[in-house]
Formats: C-alpha cells, structure tokens, sequence
C-alpha cells in the first residue's frame, strides 16, 4: 500500500470515529435542552449526564487527531484549506469553544444551569451545520485559484442546494445516531422512562436521515458528475448501508435489541461513509488537489505511521480501561456507583 | 484601522492574542498535575487528610482549566493553519511528527485525567488512586515537550535542505530534536512548575490573610513555596544554558534583548534603561561582564552585537523589557521563597505577618506574567522569522481579508471564557469550603 492511502485510511478512519462520537454527543446536549424546555428533564437528564460526564474531553480529540494527521500525511491541504477556511472554521472553533468549556463549567461548577444547558445544546445542532460545509467544499465549485492563492465564493456555496441539503443531512444524522445509542444506553441503564421517549426520537428521525442523505446523491449528479459516476460503481455498499439501516429501524420499532440495532447504525454509517470516501479517491479538494500532490514526503510518512502504531498501542489500552469504568459497567451505567 | 487593512499584521495579532490566553491555561495544565500529584503522595505518606484534601480541591480547580486549554488549544492548532497557511504546509512536511505525537500525550492525559476525577471513592487502596494521575501528569508534561521542540525548530530549523525551492533530506527526528529543543523544552517545563506552585501558595496566603487560621492553608503554603523554590532555582539555572544557547545559535535574539548592539568583549548585562537614537543606553543598570558570562561563561569572552545583522533582520527593541521583566521576576520570586523558607526554618515571625503574605499573593501573577513576557520575548525576538532564515511573516501569512474581524470574534469569545472561568473557580471553592469539606470527610486533626 502506498502511503497515500495508508494515509487517506488512518485519516477517514479517525474522521469516521469522530463523526459517531461527536454526533452522541452533540444530539444528547440537544436532547438535554430540549428535554428543559417541554419539562421531561426529569426522564432525560440523569441518563445523558452520567453518559456524557467522563467522555466530553475523548470526543475533541477525535476532530484534533484528524486536522492535525491531514497536515502531516498532506501538507497541502493546509495551504488551500487553511486559506479559505477562515470564516467557517473560525465560528466551528468558537463554537466548539462555548460547547467544551461550558459544559465543564456546568459540570464542576454550577450544577443544573439551564443558561449552559441550552448553550450546549444549541451548539450542537450548529456545530455539525458548520463542520459539514468543509465536506461541501472539497466536492469543488466553491473555490477560485488566484495569483494570491486559493479564495473561498461565499455566494456561491450558501446559494447551492447541496450545501443546504449537506446541513440537513449532518443534523438529523446526528439526532438519529444519538438517540438510536441513547435508547441502548438508557436501556442498559434500567431506565424505561427514557428508552421509551429516546426510541420515539429515533423512529423520528430515521426518515430525514435516509431521505437527504438519497438527496445529496442525486444533487452530486449535476453538481460533480465525476463523483456521481464513481459513486454509482459503489452502489453496492450503498445498498449494505440500506440494508443495515432497514434493520435497526426493524429492531427499534420491536422494541428488540437494542444494542443490535446501535451496531447496525454504526455498520449503516460506515459503509455510506467509507463508500463516499473511496469514490472520492484521489481528490482532497476537487478539482485542485488530489493525494499524489499533496503527500508529504516518505520520512515524514513511514514515522508518522510509526508514532500511530506506537500511540495505538498506548491508547487503546487506556480506553479499554475508560470503557469498563463508565461505558460498560452496569453499575455505574444505572447510577449506583 | 491596521487591523483591517493588513492581513499579515492581523495575523500577528490574532496569533498573540489566542496565545496569550492560551499560555495561562497551558502552562496551569502543565504544572499543575504534578503538584496534585505531591500532595496526595505527601497524603498517604503521613497519613494526613489536609493534604489528600489539597490534591483533591487542586484537581477540581485544574479541570476548570483544563477544559479552557483543550479548547484554546483547539483553536491554536487550526489557527496556524488558518492564518499562517504557506508556513503550516511547509512545516507540515518537517515538523508534523511532534505535533502529531502531542494529540497522543494529550489524549493519554485526557483519558486517565477523566477517570481520575471519578474514581475518588472507588479504590480500597489510595495508592492505586494515586497511580492514575502518573499517566495525567506524563501526558501534561509529554505535551509540553512535543509543542516546545515545534517553537524551537521555528528558532532553529533543522532536518532538511532546500535546493533549487526543492525540500530534500527531511529527516523528523532532527527537526524534532533541533539545537534548541534542549534549552526551550527545560525552560518551559520547569517554569510551568514554578509558576503552578506560585500559584497555589498566592492562593493560601490570600486565604491566611482574609481571616483563616485553619492549618490546612498553612501547610498548603508551607509546601508549595518550598516546591516554587525549588523550581524557581532550576529556571534560574536553564536560563543560564538558554544564553548561553541564544549566544550561539541566535545571537541577534540576544544582542536585541540586551540592546547589546556593538560585537564586543567584556560585554556589559544591561538591565532596563531608555535607549536613544544612537543606540546608547540611559538610565539602566549596568552589571559589568556580566552578559559575556550569560553567553559564554567566561567575563572576557566576545558577545555578538545586533550591528552585525543586516537592518531588516533586526527584532523589534522592546523585546528588552519583555527579557528584563522575565529576569527580574525570576529573580524576585527566588528571593521571596528563598527568604519565607529561611524564616520558616528560623522562626522568623515576619513571614507570618500580612504584608509579607501580601507579596506571596503578588507573586501568583507575577509569574504568569512572567511566563507571558518570556514567550512574548522568544516570539517578537525571532521577527521578522516565522522559520528563521528560511520563511519570514511576511511570506507565510494568509491573504484573507476577514481576519481582523476574526480578531475582534475571538477577543470576544476569550473575554466571555475568562470571565466564565473566574465565576466558576469562585464558585467551586465558595460553595465547598475547606473547613466543610474536611468535616464531612470526618477526620479534621486540627
């Protein structure tokens, strides 16, 4: 394998784990907000804080990992993102920015503010908006090469549909992955109250989710042709992920398996992501960069590879331990530790 | 308005400001878990609650701060890219590897900080407790090294040639391990220590001096002026190597700092003062041979002068003051520990008296203060470099025209986070005090 793509892989992997992650967590700060408002906190608090408390940090680290391995494995990419992405990614930062640090400042600090509670889940409904208009740029159209570089057509990317149908697609994916995770977790937490209203919110939003996400696949087709065709070669992931999907929506409606159905959503989303990943392939940012220029060199290649291994090795370990404690320790998942 | 008008200057100034904020969290997340870490040892080994009490008020303070750092150091790690795109995919094919190892050191320290913080009460045994904080503060201080060998490969580039505007022979591990990693990565640890324990002692003799007796903040202030120290001694020592280090590799660094412009031997170390427009020097305090001992070690050596360097290669001359205000308080908080520390050990009463605690109390700012004209220092004193040598500002900064609107965003945006932090802290500690806490784990000594 070339370093290209060992690169492409470590990176869309991680990207991929941010996306699940982030998307528990950005839907259950929602949930919790939306929760105060109609006054069922009482169902819905108690699960998601003791889901969220030990994990907020781990997500962040997810999004870092990726940024920074881009600009290690493709330094280009920090020439012609970095140059047009001031604006979108300056209000994802600040965004993330309100979103970490109010959620510790409510947890060790002031316990139960509804003023933080909103601001986490408001956050979290802007926050994938925001980060997903980056993806809606790399499918090109967006960007013109000028002798002073790389500039962003604002007008544009906010009058495309694809843009649009893009926002809708990354938030009700993300209520839909975090309340098919919420239901098992609740579930698993004894706490029936809110395994019922969860399972309701993801039977809500399973239709949205699969509606736009077949939407952007036919705006691809005008707005990236080649895209559209090497995502048509695909169809057969594509056709999996459906599969999956029609499975754990199955399962929910049952009232069955919960865990199953989490797994399935997971295999749903990886297989849509990595097939839309692969069709992409080579293309950073389309049409301007592609892998092959923007590699870095072998050195800079085989150690980075080496300093993944050698902090996999470090890390997975350390999240085992994470996972026992809070995730999988039925004790603690049901409040009694 | 400049800001506005001149990307490369906007640039700059959005850079120094997320920095500045940032370092404060920063160098608060490096120092701290090692002093939490002291205390709960200390805990156990005497089997004294004050202490376990201390590492466990410290770490709920600590995760305030770090929760701002993770977000801070968010912002700064997009925003090189951001705003110094030219340099960032330069610097990517060179010095990435340490960048990329740092999200692995900070993930490490995430991962064991988080089930530290809630496994107080789960483990029979304390020293297993303990043990999880050993990967927290390995990892703070993991994290301190990697991003520090990033600065020092900025000061001197290493691990690669460029012929033809062609980059050859990159090597990772010389990038990383540059000329002046050794000095940088020491002198940044070491004084996150010391201003961490400075800290935590202005804290105590702030709560001494408003009317609380209780022994715990003594002992608290008792320990961690020893540690700051400690720490201030070993910083006045690395500094010494950085001269030394700045003498010959950076001499213009140096020369600008000392407003040392004529190569001389016998160099006089000139403290503060006015500099007119003959390049001489008012109204500072001239200690005789001392800088051609800071840069050599012998009082006869030969110290570079400024005038060597071409004009447009000279740092802005405030650097001197930035320099002047690190040393000065450096050798001040020595001072102030090595003196509370004697009286201590002497029964000297002045040390117990509120105004000498009022200076312990100046001294928590004084060092972050410290710690800012330090960096600033090595920042403005590398102009007009990015890469010194190699890449300047000029050529690395982005051409957007928004940035100082992103400017005035994040200004707003670090106000709103400093405020929440300071309401926050306040309240944590406000809402549990100590007296409660130690009564409610039932076995207040005093």
């Amino acid at each position: 394998m070339s370093y290209e793509l060992i690169g492409m892989v470590v990176l869309w992997t991680f990207l991929f784990g941010y996306v699940i992650v982030a998307s528990v967590d950005f839907g259950a700060g929602f949930f919790n907000a939306y929760s105060l408002i109609t006054g069922k906190q009482h169902v819905l608090t108690k699960v998601i804080q003791r889901y969220l408390s030990p994990v907020w940090e781990v997500t962040n680290v997810f999004l870092v990992f990726f940024f920074v391995g881009i600009i290690g494995f493709f330094p280009s990419t920090a020439y012609y993102y970095g140059s047009i992405l001031l604006i979108p990614v300056s209000i994802s930062i600040i965004l993330l920015a309100i979103r970490g640090s109010y959620y510790a400042f409510e947890t060790y600090g002031n316990k139960g503010h509804r003023g933080y509670a909103f601001m986490y889940g408001a956050t979290g409904l802007i926050l994938p908006a925001s980060l997903s208009v980056v993806l809606t740029i790399s499918e090109g159209g967006f960007v013109d090469m000028t002798d002073n570089g790389p500039f962003l057509d604002y007008w544009a990317l906010f009058s495309s549909p694809l843009t649009w149908s893009i926002v809708v697609l990354s938030v009700s994916a993300v209520l839909y992955i975090s309340a098919v995770f919420l239901t098992w977790y609740a579930n698993r937490a004894g706490d029936f109250k809110a395994t019922k209203l969860l399972r309701r919110y993801a039977l809500i939003w399973a239709l949205p989710t699969i509606v736009t996400a077949g939407g952007i696949v036919y705006e691809l087709r005008s707005h990236n042709p080649e895209h559209f065709e090497s995502l048509m070669n695909l169809w057969w992931m594509f056709a999996i992920s459906l599969v999956f999907f029609l499975f754990s929506v199955w399962f929910i409606w049952k009232k069955k398996n919960y865990g199953m159905a989490f797994l399935l959503l997971i295999g749903q989303f990886a297989f849509a992501f990595y097939a839309y990943g692969i069709s992409k392939y080579p293309y950073l940012l389309y049409p301007h960069l592609t892998v092959y220029d923007g590699v870095t060199n072998d050195a800079m290649a085989i150690s980075l590879i080496v300093a993944f291994v050698a902090g996999l090795l470090l890390l997975i370990p350390s999240l085992y331990l994470l996972m026992r404690l809070f995730l999988f320790d039925d004790k603690y998942v049901s409040g009694k530790k | 308005m400049l800001l506005f008008e001149d990307p490369v200057f906007s640039s700059r100034m959005l850079t120094l400001l997320t920095l500045t904020f940032h370092v404060i969290f920063a160098t608060l997340g490096v120092g701290l878990p090692l002093m939490i870490m002291i205390a709960q040892w200390v805990g156990i080994k005497k089997n004294d609650l004050h202490y376990i009490m201390m590492a466990r008020r410290w770490a709920r303070g600590f995760v305030v701060l770090v929760a701002v750092g993770v977000v801070t150091g968010t912002a700064i790690g997009l925003q090189l890219a951001l705003l110094w795109p030219n340099f960032m995919e330069l610097a990517g094919h060179v010095i990435a590897l340490p960048l990329f190892m740092e999200v692995f050191a900070f993930f490490f320290e995430a991962i064991f900080l988080g089930i530290y913080l809630y496994t107080w009460d789960r483990f029979e045994n304390q020293r297993k407790h303990l043990l999880l904080l050993v990967p927290v503060a390995v990892g703070a201080t993991m994290s301190a090294f990697f991003i520090t060998t990033v600065n020092g490969f900025m000061n001197a580039p290493a691990g690669f040639n460029i012929v033809d505007g062609q980059m050859t022979g990159v090597s990772p591990i010389e990038a990383m391990f540059n000329v002046a990693t050794p000095t940088k990565v020491a002198h940044v640890i070491s004084t996150a220590f010391m201003t961490a324990a400075f800290v935590l002692a202005a804290i105590a003799a702030y709560r001494l001096i408003r009317g609380s007796n209780h022994v715990y903040h003594k002992k608290a202030l008792h320990m961690t002026m020893k540690l700051g120290l400690i720490f201030a001694v070993a910083t006045a020592i690395i500094g010494d190597f950085s001269g030394k280090y700045l003498a010959e590799h950076q001499p213009e660094k140096l020369a600008a700092a000392e407003w040392h412009f004529e190569t001389e031997e016998e160099a006089p170390l000139i403290l503060w003062g006015i500099l007119d427009d003959d390049q001489e020097v008012r109204y500072g305090i001239e200690i005789p041979y001392a800088l051609s001992i800071l840069a050599h070690n012998d009082p006869t050596a030969e110290v570079i002068g400024l005038n060597e360097y071409p004009e447009e290669e000279h740092p802005p001359m405030f650097v001197h003051y930035l320099f002047d205000i690190m040393i000065t308080i450096g050798m001040w908080m020595i001072a102030l520990s090595l003196a509370y520390w004697f009286a201590m050990r002497r029964g000297w009463n002045f040390v117990k008296k509120n105004w000498f605690r009022w200076l312990i109390v100046l001294g928590g700012p004084l060092s972050m203060l410290a710690i800012q004209a330090g960096w600033w220092m090595t920042e403005f004193g590398r102009q007009p470099w990015i890469l010194r040598g190699v890449m300047t500002v000029q050529e690395a900064a982005t051409q957007s025209n928004y940035v100082g609107h992103m400017f005035f965003l994040f200004a707003g945006l670090y106000l709103i986070l400093g405020i929440g932090v300071a309401v926050v802290l306040r309240k944590v500690f406000k809402n549990h005090p100590v007296e409660k806490e130690l009564a409610e784990q039932g076995g207040d000594q005093s």
